[in-house]
């Protein structure tokens, strides 16, 4: 079973990313902030990363940064999940080195296919 | 596959609302021409998270609201617009605005409020002053049944990697994968411009590809395979038609050949279809470090039960286990008390949740009325049970209404009087016994001792001749009937006078007590139990029933000698007990039952307070004093006068708990002093 890790600071959008993942046959864990995350991926091992932007503590470009400096999420995907769609912040990520994002807003079957997408 | 978004709207909701709540005390605390970074982050973040989550959600209306927020919020965090009180205003106005908005949501219904369209103009305006860049978002939707290119085409797609793109986790195969979907794929390495192997870096990507796609899919969805790597990559598309024309095709939108289709239904709305369900039940927040205490102790209770249980599977019992039976069931009660304590503990939040209304409640009318306060909050942390919390905050504001409207003086009459200009509330709580105690102090003009006697004489609520102590007509304000401000204003006025602060507090099993010093200020103590769930109780015996009475309520119990007792009719009898004359309920006839003591001067009196009346009850015994778990009445039977609710004591046995303002009204006593002066 794929292992993916669900970061955000908002509890109904971690559910709701949560639900449908774990409803489609995936092992979800959740974070609710990029600091909680990176001691998440430290500990277990993920196939895939999608995490909020704009959050508290760590944000999620930081976190993407960091998680990319581990060797065991060298070529892992991390996807970022965000409500901002310009430009800039796209670019941010992917120097930021995030494999893609999904825009919010966003249904549960647009984050499945993308899921499966990065997952093969 | 289906997934009914409704189920996790009422946590949308709570966050939103907690959201509100940190946006709006963030937005206090702020200078308006410093604002610190950290508190504009908090606040941006709370509007762009209400946003994200209403626009997946379904609820445009939030989402397009907050998203003129985010926009505003987003430049002056950006430092690319300066923060002014009049943004500080929209955001406070809007913070209100949303919060009924979650409302409607909440309970269903369409929100309309003009204020809506009138600060959507006032956004609006502000953001287009010199507005640096306004990025347009648009929304990535997926184009999935697409007609408008029905013939096949065929694409070639030349695609080189940028040599970084393993290193962001994309890989090329599944791209290829995805491409596949939307058509027959051919794909052509090209390993042209592979570097010797001395000079290859394991992690870089060197290979290019050459992609024949023959597909009846519009290019965008072509495109929108290499949406994240587009920027890295260098990508080029060629259409080559029946015809073998070929054009070269390399921003959306620019070839004729290609009809755009769109369809963007993106967001699944929660319809009527939603569950009938949404009780109105609320939920808790409860730290995991209380819910691990519950767990340990209902560990220690199955161990206890288990070695209980040992014991009753004995045939007979000798003197060594009665004896360890004995220790089990003092255990067992201590486990049960412990655990009590704990589940009650699961309801209890700090008090800085009723708290945390105020600060902008008191800014604003001090506002309105030109006056300048400033508000203290103490004992925070003091917890409450959420239910009594959620009872008690319309009569703290109440009373800080009432403070800044009649209590403070304006600047002027303060610098008059020799005080600082500046006038304070403050709101204090903090426990005592199984009580917590609210006190809301100000430093205003104090009660109007004059006034208020001419006033309670001119409703006839006292007489001219009544010799009152100045405490006691401090007292008066509580009585219904009293409205205490010259001119109804429209802050105090609202046509709920002290009466009903009082009973509200009653309801709860509360009391409130005043004191006030004319020109140094006043001081409301409103005393609540901890939870609504236990009462403390005082068990009496009327007959062969036992009741409870609220501990709370009792002055005192006396017997009272034959020469103190009035009769004024038939079935009404005062007392008179240190110059005040007190009605008496009795409490048999009332419930319709045999007594020991029919007689007021055979029986015992207990003194209660009712309404802030002083009433006495006859009962034939006091039995011990206990705290009961109160059992709704109305939810087993059905609602009963004169009784709050009933309790199982510890035989066994029911005992119904005297709703003493009710058993008044069901005597009809309500008037007797008159008769009596």
């Amino acid at each position: 079973m794929k292992k993916i890790l669900a970061v955000d600071d908002s509890a109904s959008m971690r559910q709701m990313v949560g639900f449908t993942l774990k409803t489609a046959g995936f092992d979800v864990t959740e974070a609710c902030d990029g600091d909680e995350a990176l001691k998440a991926a430290q500990v277990g091992e993920f196939d895939l990363v999608i995490s909020d932007v704009n959050m508290p503590v760590m944000d999620g470009l930081t976190l993407i940064r960091n998680l990319r400096t581990l060797p065991a999420y060298k070529f892992t995907p991390l996807l970022m999940l965000t409500t901002e769609s310009g430009v800039d912040k796209k670019h941010e990520g992917r120097s930021a080195g995030a494999t893609g994002w999904i825009v919010k807003p966003f249904n549960p079957d647009q984050l499945l296919a993308t899921v499966r997408k990065v997952l093969g | 596959m289906e997934i009914d978004l409704s189920q996790f709207s009422q946590v949308f909701f709570e966050e939103s609302l907690e959201g509100l709540e940190s946006m709006e005390s963030e937005l206090l605390k702020l200078e308006v021409n410093q604002p610190d970074d950290e508190s504009i982050n908090t606040i941006f973040r709370a509007a762009h998270s209400i946003k994200g989550g209403s626009a997946t959600f379904g609820f445009t209306q939030v989402a397009d609201y907050t998203h003129l927020l985010e926009t505003l919020l987003d430049e002056i965090r950006d430092g690319r617009r300066q923060m002014t009180t009049d943004h500080q205003d929209m955001l406070l106005l809007s913070v209100d605005l949303l919060r009924n908005m979650i409302d409607a949501l909440m309970r269903k219904v369409d929100f309309e409020d003009p204020l809506l369209a009138q600060l959507e103009t006032r956004f609006t305006s502000a953001l287009a002053q010199n507005s640096s860049d306004s990025e347009e978002e648009h929304n990535s939707a997926e184009s999935s049944s697409e007609e408008s290119t029905p013939r096949n085409t065929t694409w070639i797609i030349d695609f080189q990697p940028g040599i970084d793109i393993l290193r962001c986790g994309n890989d090329p195969s599944l791209m290829f994968n995805e491409l596949r979907l939307l058509g027959e794929l051919e794909v052509i390495l090209v390993d042209s411009t592979l570097p010797d192997f001395s000079d290859m870096d394991p992690e870089a990507c060197y290979l290019h590809w050459q992609l024949t796609l023959v597909t009846d899919k519009p290019l965008e969805q072509i495109k929108e395979v290499f949406e994240w790597v587009e920027d890295e990559c260098t990508i080029n598309y060629h259409q080559e038609t029946d015809t073998q024309v070929k054009e070269q095709v390399e921003e959306v939108g620019a070839p004729a050949t290609i009809e755009t289709s769109s369809s963007t239904e993106v967001i699944a709305k929660p319809k009527a279809v939603a569950p009938a369900k949404t009780p109105d039940g609320g939920s808790i927040r409860v730290s995991i470090e209380k819910i691990d205490l519950l767990i340990n102790m209902v560990g220690e209770l199955v161990i206890t039960q288990a070695m209980l249980g040992q014991i009753g599977q004995q045939d007979t019992i000798d003197e060594e286990s009665l004896l360890s039976m004995k220790q089990g069931l003092e255990q067992l009660a201590s486990h049960t008390r412990d655990l009590q304590e704990s589940v009650m503990q699961i309801r209890m939040l700090p008090i800085s949740f009723a708290f945390n209304r105020f600060p902008r409640l008191v800014r604003d009318i001090g506002q309105q009325l030109g006056k300048q306060v400033e508000l203290i909050l103490k004992g925070e942390d003091t917890e409450l049970d959420k239910t009594v919390m959620e009872k008690i905050v319309d009569p703290m504001v109440h009373l800080v209404r009432n403070s800044l409207d009649h209590g403070l003086e304006t600047p002027e009459v303060r610098v008059g009087k020799g005080k600082p200009e500046q006038g304070s509330i403050t709101l204090n709580a903090f426990h005592q016994g199984g009580n917590i105690i609210i006190e809301i102090i100000d430093d205003g003009a104090g009660l109007d001792t004059q006034l208020i006697h001419k006033k309670a004489i001119d409703k006839g609520l006292v007489t001219e001749d009544e010799e009152l102590s100045e405490d006691a007509i401090h007292q008066l304000i509580f009585k219904a009937g009293f409205s205490t401000a010259e001119a109804v204003s429209d802050l105090s006025g609202r046509g709920v006078g002290m009466d009903v602060v009082r009973r509200n507090i009653h309801e709860l099993n509360g009391t409130i007590e005043l004191k006030s010093v004319k020109d140094k200020g006043s001081r409301f103590t409103i005393r609540l139990p901890l939870t609504l769930a236990i009462l403390d109780g005082q068990l009496v015996r009327v007959g062969k029933h036992t009741y409870v009475v609220p501990l709370v309520s009792i002055h005192e119990s006396l017997q009272v000698e034959e020469q103190r007792i009035n009769r004024i009719s038939e079935s009404h009898e005062l007392i008179r007990l240190r110059e005040e004359y007190l009605p008496v309920v009795k409490v048999f006839q009332e419930f319709g039952h045999e007594a020991d003591f029919q007689e007021i001067r055979d029986g015992l009196v207990m003194v209660v307070d009712s309404n802030n009346e002083k009433i006495g009850l006859l009962v034939d015994e006091l039995l011990s004093q206990q705290q009961v778990v109160i059992k709704s009445l109305e939810d087993n039977y059905s609602k009963v006068p004169g009784v709050s609710g009933a309790t199982i004591l510890g035989d066994g046995t029911v005992a119904l708990i005297i709703d003493i303002s009710g058993l008044v009204a069901l005597a009809g006593i309500a008037n007797m002093k008159e008769h009596a002066a």
